[in-house]
């Protein structure tokens, strides 16, 4: 016993890490083209084990309403809003996860989206909560912002492991994080934590900035606009 | 070639959107009507939440309003002391109408005011118009009939009358208003310039004469829309100017088209052609409303900023 741990410790002093990992940026520019992207994930571990990532967008308060038939029209009923919320979340792994990894391992760490610790707010009994939980994350599945099964990570001879994981154009900005953890036999036994950051740029971002920070001004330029443009097409009009 | 609308935070394919705006312009070239009834509902079915497409359309109707308004003044086809006083009402209108959409946008149920309110909108004026054309297309083979100019009714009996020389009328000022202020409302929760409610209120309601409506009533659109898009970019944060600029440029080029088509088509049947049209978007938003959707939950609009 004493002799396996300190073969393991001597092993992971001479590697220096059991799991390295990088992605191929760490900043995505949404700009007037962007249709998605993708970015490269890559790593390599001491060859124990399986891993698992995280892909994990910012926090967000986000609320979920039913749909409630009124005179046979469907209306917009109860509110439940939620707190901590990832933007985004996608898992991606070496093999099956519930194979390798315990419950409640993912349940500490979070690791699936029946795990996530999202917050109810108000009171809410907890049968509806679990019902406007569920719900939540079924429309975040829905709109691609959350995936729906695991994504693969592909290994090369025991210990280097890659993927592309792939952003969708509607993808919510702000900042990421890329959480990738070395699992073996049903523990974590290492972990490594990248940022990501995707932003609007360049004209997008400038717009986006006058209509929220300046939205009067915002508005009068958008008339402005708008009567050149009418003032355009009736010369154009004439001449035709 | 997609593009990604900023406020709007989704990416659209451009020609798919320059097309909408060329169709919608060259229909409203034909037919002489803004198209924003038409627009609005097709950003909404293209997958725009409803709240920026209401927004960027009043945007881009400021557009083809100054742009139809000059051909009809330089004909002098603009009555403006009424397009005044029908835009002193379309303004207080479209003011209250943009604080009423904040509030049902805070409650969550502006999606479906839009809706109910397109619903009601397209149906009465598609079938209005359908029943019309089939009308004129009966009219044209039997021999027509003389019509009165206007009913006098008790609307001329309201008190503070005012003279509108270029309109040949002597009514009250309050009627003029009232229509000022509920097309006002109507703009800023439908995203519409109102024209297509404008136009036969000017006329049926006013009295006022056929060659002058149209041109007033852009006159006055020009400055309800102006105040609605300014009200919606101050407030609500919905004004798309990228969206809008694609949208124009399509209407402007659509219009040409349009003007020139509708000299060589046969107005009734075109008119009928219009009304199916309206009728068919109607029917789809009706049907949405109606039939049960996939999922009984939805995400809350605008809570993830």
């Amino acid at each position: 016993m004493l002799l396996t741990m300190l073969t393991a410790w001597t092993a992971s002093s001479v590697r220096a890490e059991p799991v390295i990992v990088d992605l191929s940026r760490n900043f995505v520019a949404i700009t007037a083209g962007f249709t998605g992207t993708e970015v490269l994930l890559f790593g390599t571990t001491d060859g124990r084990g399986e891993v698992v990532v995280i892909v994990e967008g910012p926090k967000e308060n986000t609320g979920v309403r039913r749909k409630e038939k009124v005179a046979g029209i469907w209306v917009n009923g109860r509110q439940v809003n939620f707190t901590d919320v990832p933007a985004f979340y996608k898992i991606l792994s070496t093999s099956d996860l519930d194979e390798w990894l315990p419950l409640p391992v993912r349940e500490e760490n979070q690791i699936g989206v029946e795990y996530l610790d999202v917050q109810v707010e108000g009171d809410v009994n907890e049968a509806d909560a679990a019902e406007y939980r569920a719900a939540l994350i079924r429309n975040k599945q829905r709109i691609g912002h959350y995936g729906k099964v695991e994504g693969r990570l592909q290994v090369t001879d025991g210990r280097l492991f890659r993927s592309t994981v792939h952003f969708p154009a509607n993808v919510p900005v702000g900042k990421y994080q890329i959480r990738t953890h070395l699992v073996d036999k049903g523990k974590i036994i290492s972990t490594r934590t990248m940022p990501l950051t995707i932003n609007k740029v360049g004209i997008e971002a400038e717009v986006f900035r006058a209509a929220h920070e300046h939205s009067a001004l915002y508005g009068i330029a958008a008339i402005i606009i708008a009567v050149l443009a009418g003032l355009g097409g009736n010369a154009l009009f004439r001449k035709g | 070639m997609f593009l990604y609308l900023p406020i709007a935070e989704l990416s659209v394919n451009v020609f798919v959107i320059l097309g909408l705006g060329i169709g919608v312009g060259t229909l409203s070239g034909i037919f002489g009507v803004g198209g924003g009834f038409l627009m609005t509902p097709l950003l909404i079915f293209l997958g725009i939440p409803p709240t920026i497409a209401v927004g960027t359309e009043a945007n881009q109707i400021v557009a083809s309003s100054v742009s139809g308004v000059l051909a009809h003044w330089r004909r002098g086809n603009v009555d403006f002391k009424m397009g005044s006083v029908l835009l002193v009402g379309g303004v207080v209108g479209s003011t209250f109408g943009v604080w009423l959409f904040r509030l049902l946008k805070e409650l969550g149920q502006i999606d479906l005011v839009i809706m109910l309110s397109y619903v009601v909108f397209l149906g009465t004026i598609g079938s209005l118009m359908l029943v019309e054309s089939i009308r004129a297309m009966q009219r044209a083979r039997s021999p027509s009939r003389r019509r009165k100019l206007h009913q006098h009714n008790f609307l001329h009996g309201l008190p503070f009358k005012m003279r509108f020389r270029r309109s040949k009328l002597y009514i009250s000022v309050l009627l003029p208003l009232l229509i000022g202020v509920f097309v006002g409302i109507l703009s800023a929760i439908m995203g519409v310039g109102g024209g297509f409610v404008m136009v036969p209120a000017m006329i049926y309601l006013l009295g006022m004469p056929t060659s002058v409506v149209v041109g007033t009533s852009l006159f006055q659109i020009i400055f309800v829309t102006a105040n609605a898009t300014f009200l919606q970019a101050t407030f609500n944060q919905t004004v798309d100017v990228v969206l809008a600029i694609i949208l124009l440029i399509g209407a402007v080029i659509g219009a040409q088209i349009g003007t020139r088509l509708g000299s060589k088509l046969r107005g009734e049947q075109l008119r009928g052609l219009l009304a199916l049209m309206v009728l068919t978007v109607c029917g789809k938003i009706l049907f949405d409303l109606l039939v049960t959707p996939e999922d009984l939950f939805i995400l809350a609009l605008g809570s993830g900023h």
